[in-house]
């Protein structure tokens, strides 16, 4: 039962990695908005979905016949990356501008915001099946079907470890993902709005007294999880070359999970549970069969909430330094 | 701010007209009541016809429609309202009982070779022992916790269907058998006891038998000394520990019997459809469950039925808009929740709590500890 694990475990714990890169940043997204707001932003599977979107949008419009190299790539790389983070981190803000803020001014329940990202999320997905697709992308008819996406690289292998082959796709994936999270951590500790949004997820009423803006550094959790989804996007497209107008729904659950796992509210948590919950998924598969993937990430959210509820680093945004 | 104050009014409007009529009815004698209820009764067993239908259902047969989705929404979400509305526990796995439930039906009676009757009793049962086995572990959990938690045992039954061959896998189950039936017994020229695979009447009947019954039990238990023990752990859990009210186990009796509505319905679901796939059962449906209970009114069963009738005919009365029923549909919950997030008929306790201020976030029970918990120094930065 465990030969197939043992015999192929550097493959697996490199796209376990690799995977829990991306199911990393996107948890960001989540753990930040839940740490200032005490909200599951339901929604940012589909501002993930955008960023696939824009940046499948950037490649497709290149109308390339065979993959870029020198200046070209790290141009077309950037531009996928730039427009993909900059159209989720605009979604991002309208949906709170939209669907969550008015419910915030008013008091309403939490239930009630997460009845109201349900709703945007249909909508989403469904904007994007019945309109965006079947015109932005030319593609009428096919609004639900599975895009692929042109590559953008050649992924060539670039060295290996313990036998497997580590390429230039998956390496750039990983250290992207990994630089954008130290970013981050440093904007949240060192920036003058970076204390805004710890003062703000420590207590509110607090941090309103003391001057801090709270629908500004509202607004700027949205846009920096948005960025960050934004970006997962376009290194998800990079990675598996196809998207969908769904593609958000499960990547955003376990994405969730990966947040919940290590610590909701903790940045560097989110970053250590989506790569735990990436190197599980892929360990589990190999023993169990890929069909059990998602049962074995459910389970092990489970199993680490009944035991650990508050994670593995903890709860809290403002702990996240510890 | 003035088109603020316009729906404040409008709201005010609405409000003191649900008002009045709640104020009546809890002065009303008993002989008003009953001939209510059985008007409301009787008018459920008038709706399948064809007059009303041409309206209410121009693209469909009205009759199956009623069935599903319309029936068995109103019957899960009356089930979820008391995990939800009841208790406050937020529970997004909810379609788990409901597979659970059709996946009873569907091998008992094609392998066991038991009948609908005695299958029902047994989904029941154990449809209430899995609310149990789910809830003892997770429901120390709270609020946000314990949604997502629910929402992963919801993906977990499902997937572990899909995955098991000796439940037919992605297949499903197939030639699932209809209940047995009685045949000479006409209500309106409809054999009312003959389940065929054309006329889905019998089973509309069936289904407002199932409904009346859940309502009847839901309703006792409401008033009873479990419903205010409901309500006082969703108001706020430590207090009702404190006052000597045991939360886990009502908690848990909660999710059984929330669990056991969702199962039942699960069985009646599938002794109809003949055959049953994983893809059934999708998050979508728990979520579209949880939609209609919170636009109708939490906590409120008969605003829950509203909700769960309006999210169950409004997307197929306007299928002539096909495909975009359901942009429009995720539209309109944003809508409703900034307009009126409180649901369309909410509990009248519920609203007091509302208007308390205390009510507000706490009173769904989806908190969890917040940095106000803390002893205090060990949340300042660094």
């Amino acid at each position: 039962m465990f030969d197939n694990l043992l015999g192929s475990f550097w493959p697996y714990t490199i796209d376990g990695l690799v995977l829990g890169a991306i199911y990393g940043l996107v948890a960001l997204g989540y753990t930040m908005v839940y740490g200032v707001l005490r909200l599951i932003n339901f929604a940012h599977s589909e501002i993930f979905m955008i960023g696939t979107m824009a940046s499948a949008f950037v490649v497709m419009s290149m109308g390339l016949t065979h993959p870029l190299t020198g200046f070209a790539l790290v141009g077309g790389l950037l531009l996928m990356i730039l427009v993909g983070g900059f159209a989720s981190a605009g979604s991002a803000m309208l949906l709170e501008r939209i669907a969550y803020r008015p419910l915030r001014k008013r008091g309403a329940s939490r239930l009630a915001a997460l009845i109201s990202a349900i709703g945007a999320s249909l909508f989403l997905q469904e904007l994007f099946a019945l309109v965006i697709i079947p015109h932005a992308f030319n593609r009428p008819e096919q609004g639900r079907n599975q895009m692929g996406v042109a590559r953008i690289m050649d992924k060539d292998v670039l060295f290996s470890i313990g036998g497997a082959d580590v390429r230039v796709d998956q390496l750039l994936i990983f250290v992207a993902a990994i630089g954008m999270m130290v970013l981050l951590d440093q904007v949240v500790n060192r920036t003058k709005i970076g204390r805004g949004i710890r003062a703000t997820s420590q207590d509110p009423q607090t941090a309103m007294l003391m001057g801090v803006d709270i629908d500004k550094i509202v607004r700027v959790t949205f846009l920096i999880g948005g960025l960050m989804a934004g970006v997962a996007g376009a290194l998800f497209v990079l990675q598996f070359e196809v998207t969908k107008f769904s593609i958000g729904f499960l990547l955003g659950i376990k994405a969730f999970t990966a947040a919940v796992l290590g610590g909701i509210g903790n940045l560097r948590g989110a970053l250590l549970g989506g790569l735990f919950l990436g190197l599980i998924e892929n360990y589990g598969a190999a023993v169990f069969g890929s069909g059990w993937k998602d049962v074995i990430a459910f389970s092990v959210l489970v199993l680490v909430l009944m035991f650990r509820p508050t994670g593995i680093l903890g709860e809290s945004l403002q702990q996240a330094r510890a | 701010m003035s088109s603020n104050s316009m729906i404040t009014n409008g709201r005010n409007a609405f409000g003191a007209f649900v008002d009045g009529v709640r104020g009546r009815w809890a002065t009303a004698p008993g002989w008003q009541r009953w001939t209510i209820y059985i008007l409301l009764i009787v008018g459920a067993l008038l709706l399948p016809s064809e007059s009303i239908g041409g309206f209410m259902s121009p693209y469909n047969d009205w009759a199956s429609i009623l069935f599903f989705p319309i029936g068995t929404y109103i019957v899960l979400a009356i089930g979820l309202n008391v995990v939800v509305g009841q208790a406050g526990l937020l529970d997004l796995g909810y379609v788990a009982f409901f597979a659970i439930g059709g996946y009873l039906m569907a091998i008992l009676g094609t392998r066991m070779g038991l009948n609908f009757w005695e299958i029902l009793v047994v989904g029941v049962l154990l449809s209430a022992a899995s609310g149990v086995v789910l809830g003892a572990p997770t429901l120390r959990l709270r609020g946000d916790y314990l949604a997502i938690v629910t929402l992963g045992f919801g993906e977990i039954v499902r997937q572990t269907a899909e995955n098991t061959d000796a439940i037919g896998g992605p297949r499903g189950i197939a030639g699932i058998p209809h209940p047995p039936d009685i045949d000479g017994i006409e209500l309106f020229g409809v054999q009312i006891f003959h389940y065929g695979v054309l006329d889905p009447r019998p089973y509309y009947y069936l289904l407002v038998a199932l409904a009346v019954l859940i309502i009847v039990f839901v309703k006792r238990w409401e008033r009873s000394r479990v419903g205010r023990a409901w309500a006082a752990i969703r108001e706020d859990e430590d207090a009702a520990e404190v006052m000597g009210v045991p939360t886990f186990k009502f908690k848990l009796l909660a999710f059984a019997i929330g669990a056991a509505i969702g199962g039942a319905m699960g069985v009646v679901w599938a002794a109809k459809t003949i055959s049953i796939n994983p893809n059934d059962f999708l998050f979508m449906l728990s979520a579209t469950i949880v939609a209609a209970v919170v636009l109708g009114g939490s906590g409120n069963v008969p605003g829950v039925i509203l909700g769960a009738f309006l999210v169950a005919w409004l997307p197929e009365r306007f299928r002539g808009l096909s495909d975009y029923r359901i942009l429009v549909f995720g539209a309109a919950l944003v809508v409703l929740m900034i307009f009126r997030p409180e649901g369309l008929l909410p509990s009248r306790r519920r609203k007091a709590e509302l208007a308390e201020g205390t009510g507000g976030m706490g009173a769904l029970g989806a908190e969890v500890p917040g940095p106000e918990d803390q002893p205090a120094g060990e949340g300042v930065a660094k």
